[in-house]
């Protein structure tokens, strides 16, 4: 099978290459390995610098709503993190003092929400808070097994009965100015958001659980869906098994599930992620990039991997694929011509470049996407 | 320091880091609250089952086994392997009669043929229905699948000396569905693959795949089917002949459910045994052979994949032969399971679940409007015409309706 490009890697670097590619007129096959740390995502687009504009015109085109402002977020323990676009169930407060009194509700018996701990710091920063829990019938069958009160099985009956936690929470409200309410809104209906929010004589803001993230999963649903509807092939499952490669050029690559039917292509994208998703591999001895065996600066010693103190910065996120200026991987020395790395693989080797995190996803793949489509002009 | 290299378990279950990715996808959970979910039922179980059979938890029997947990698994974990291996290693329940009868698709079929007016007309009755339903707990809603008075290997044998003819041969596996309930998608496929230049022939001895004795905790029954099965498709393979097929589950069945849940080797014929649309896609890309469609046709079509399909990673090669046919206008469908899963549907137990999961399908189905919808699996056919009103037809009967005469 013949493509312009091939994008191994489905999660928000390959998604947003692809997007871009299938846009400016590109044939695009994504092979993904499973779903992808988009299921653990934040909402918000960390060191996303200015490529703030054009990622939020992108998302909007796949129904993806992104809240473009300077400010703070609370993080689902307490604190506080400075943001400039995050995705729209996110909310963002001018300064740390998020209001005078805040009502954090949650439901009884969902342990991926900490209203303990966001009252504690909260109340540092000078609100008061008053904690009240919830619970409606609809929900009482998540409790018959002990793993299931979790935030996408509570998602999936609050798109159907958010108006009863609603009434419920009406009552329970005095004189406070913020309600606090976990992100378990809106995993297929969007328009859930924006009907709680004006539901209340008070603000209202949705802060994080533990994984899965309910916002980073329908984000990354409404993507996958974008992509297939300008066309781009999606092969979910899947994984790169062997590639091909002469003087410097990667021709084709074979999968799992297509075997004998080799995916072709003049450009490939490496957006497989780090560790989390085995983009990169670390064994005892050595790190490495399993597909096309690609270069990696890191220490022999393993002990010089880590810090033993675990919240230090941690040596080994910093490892990555080599690349050039543009992105292209090197092999043994020297960069490939037409086969880039995008996003988590690496590490934070491009840092003062294209950032960390979201934004390093994002940034990389419109990057390696406009040289693609400048090559092909 | 000793280090262990490298983890093996069966089914990868070590592999496990409790996402709960695959939870979020199961369409099983949130229809059904006493399924305990894929993390549950497959990878944690299975921790406890080792250490005493007595964890074995019957609600394992809600799982669908459409594998969509294994799509989404980011570290490449077969939980519903998993989840299906625990149900035939510690699950000693006799099956009921219903699902002997659910289950032995090719000996109902076999019993059926000869008075198959009768058996249509009598299992179409309402109150043949409301009988079943009440002394079988087979769901009043469902309509049971026609019988054929005439089963395909028969008229493929009939056939036999005009098919030999073609200088390029292939064996069909044509499953229970083809030779009993719709020979019609037989012989479009020996249509279309004639139009090839390929001559088809029938495998010396065809057993049922078997994954609805699987299912329905008959896996004994189901690996002495496998066992035949890879004997037969041995024997094709030996002749140089691949092993086509126009059912999706019945290949993966073929393919992986044997090794992975039956414990029978496959490994000889595994690679030769292909989905129709798969080899013809091939083909037609190679350039060693092209399909000429009439001038004139004209289809909406709206496709579905299969779950079974979708796990094989083959759904390209269905809508991308769909697409190739001029005055096509195609969508693709969302990925989501139909809820009829076989045999699943079918018993009573299920059918609110299993209209519960189909729902999104439906109501995008209906959205789409398409003229028809096109599908590779028989029973999404069955549910999906239940449901929507919507006709189904396999990718390889439009190629054929498609074909220039």
């Amino acid at each position: 099978m013949r493509f312009d490009t091939v994008i191994i890697g489905g999660g928000l670097a390959g998604l947003t290459a692809g997007i871009s590619l299938q846009e400016a007129g590109q044939k695009v096959a994504i092979v993904s390995a499973g779903q992808n740390a988009m299921h653990f995502f934040s909402g918000n687009f960390e060191e996303i610098g200015t490529a703030r504009e054009r990622v939020s015109a992108l998302f909007a085109s796949a129904g993806v709503r992104t809240h473009s402002s300077d400010g703070w977020m609370l993080m689902p323990m307490g604190s506080m993190r400075e943001v400039s676009l995050t995705l729209d169930d996110v909310a963002v407060f001018p300064d740390k003092h998020v209001a005078e009194k805040a009502l954090i509700v949650n439901y009884t018996g969902f342990h991926d929400f900490y209203g303990t701990f966001l009252a504690e710091a909260l109340e540092k920063n000078g609100t008061t808070c008053r904690i009240r829990f919830v619970r409606i019938p609809e929900m009482e069958h998540l409790r018959l097994s002990p793993s299931e009160m979790r935030s996408v099985n509570i998602a999936r009956v609050m798109d159907e009965h958010w108006e009863k936690v609603v009434s419920d929470i009406r009552v329970l409200l005095k004189d406070e100015d913020l309600i606090l309410l976990p992100q378990v809104f809106g995993l297929k209906d969007l328009s859930v958001l924006d009907k709680i929010r004006t539901a209340f004589p008070a603000r209202v803001a949705f802060i994080g659980t533990m994984p899965p993230s309910v916002p980073g999963i329908r984000t990354q649903m409404l993507l996958k869906r974008r992509f297939e509807v300008l066309g781009g092939t999606f092969l979910m499952g899947d994984e790169v098994t062997s590639a091909a490669m002469h003087e410097g050029i990667v021709s084709s690559v074979t999968t799992r599930n297509l075997d004998t039917a080799r995916l072709f292509a003049d450009h490939f994208i490496l957006a497989t992620g780090g560790y989390f998703s085995k983009g990169l591999v670390s064994t005892p001895t050595l790190v490495n990039e399993p597909l096309f065996g690609l270069d990696i600066d890191y220490p022999e010693d393993r002990n010089a991997w880590y810090d033993p103190d675990f919240f230090a910065d941690q040596p080994y996120l910093n490892f990555g694929v080599k690349t050039d200026e543009s992105l292209r991987a090197v092999k043994d020395g020297v960069p490939l011509q037409n086969l880039y790395a995008i996003g988590s693989i690496l590490g934070n080797t491009r840092k003062a470049d294209y950032g960390s995190a979201a934004g390093l996803a994002i940034r990389t793949a419109f990057a390696v996407a406009d040289t693609i489509k400048g090559g092909n002009v | 320091m000793k280090l262990q290299e490298f983890t093996a378990s069966a089914h990868n279950f070590e592999e496990c880091m409790k996402c709960t990715i695959c939870t979020a996808y199961c369409p099983v959970v949130p229809v059904n609250p006493r399924y305990p979910g894929p993390k549950q039922a497959g990878p944690d179980g299975e921790r406890l089952r080792l250490k005493d059979p007595y964890f074995f938890n019957q609600a394992l029997k809600y799982c669908l086994n459409c594998k969509r947990c294994e799509v989404v698994c980011p570290s490449g974990v077969k939980v519903a392997d998993i989840i299906q291996s625990a149900r035939i290693r510690y699950d000693h329940t006799p099956p009921r009669l219903r699902d002997r009868v659910l289950a032995n698709t090719d000996f109902m079929g076999r019993l059926a043929r000869p008075f198959a007016p009768i058996v249509n007309g009598v299992t179409s009755l309402g109150v043949t229905k409301t009988v079943l339903d009440v002394t079988f707990a087979i769901d009043r809603h469902r309509t049971f699948p026609k019988y054929s008075g005439r089963s395909f290997e028969g008229w493929l044998k009939r056939r036999a000396k005009e098919q030999a003819k073609f200088p390029k041969q292939v064996a069909y596996f044509h499953g229970c569905y083809a030779n009993y309930n719709y020979p019609q998608l037989g012989k479009d496929f020996v249509k279309v693959m004639n139009a090839l230049g390929i001559g088809v022939q029938l495998l010396e001895k065809e057993k049922c795949c078997g994954v609805a004795l699987i299912a329905n905790g008959m896996s004994q029954k189901a690996a002495r089917n496998a066992g035949q099965n890879v004997q037969a498709l041995q024997k094709a393979v030996d002749a140089g002949l691949t092993v086509l097929t126009t059912s999706s589950t019945c290949t993966m069945t073929l393919r992986d459910e044997y090794p992975e849940l039956l414990k029978v080797d496959n490994a000889s014929v595994r690679d030769s045994v292909i989905l129709a649309t798969r080899y013809i896609y091939q083909l037609i890309e190679s350039g060693a052979a092209q399909l000429r469609f009439k001038e004139n046709y004209r289809a909406r079509i709206a496709y579905h994949m299969p779950c079974h399909l979708e796990k094989l990673g083959w759904g390209i090669f269905s809508y991308e032969l769909l697409k190739m046919i001029p005055g096509v206008e195609f969508t693709l469908l969302d990925s989501n399971c139909c809820g009829i899963s076989g045999t699943y549907g079918f018993k009573k137990e299920n059918y609110e679940a299993s209209q519960a999961i189909g729902k999104p399908l439906f109501d995008q189905i209906r959205s789409v409007n398409p003229d028809f919808v096109a599908c590779d699996c028989e029973t999404c056919k069955w549910q999906l015409e239940m449901s929507t009103g919507y006709t189904v037809k396999n990718p390889i009967s439009i190629l054929a309706e498609a074909l220039e005469d």
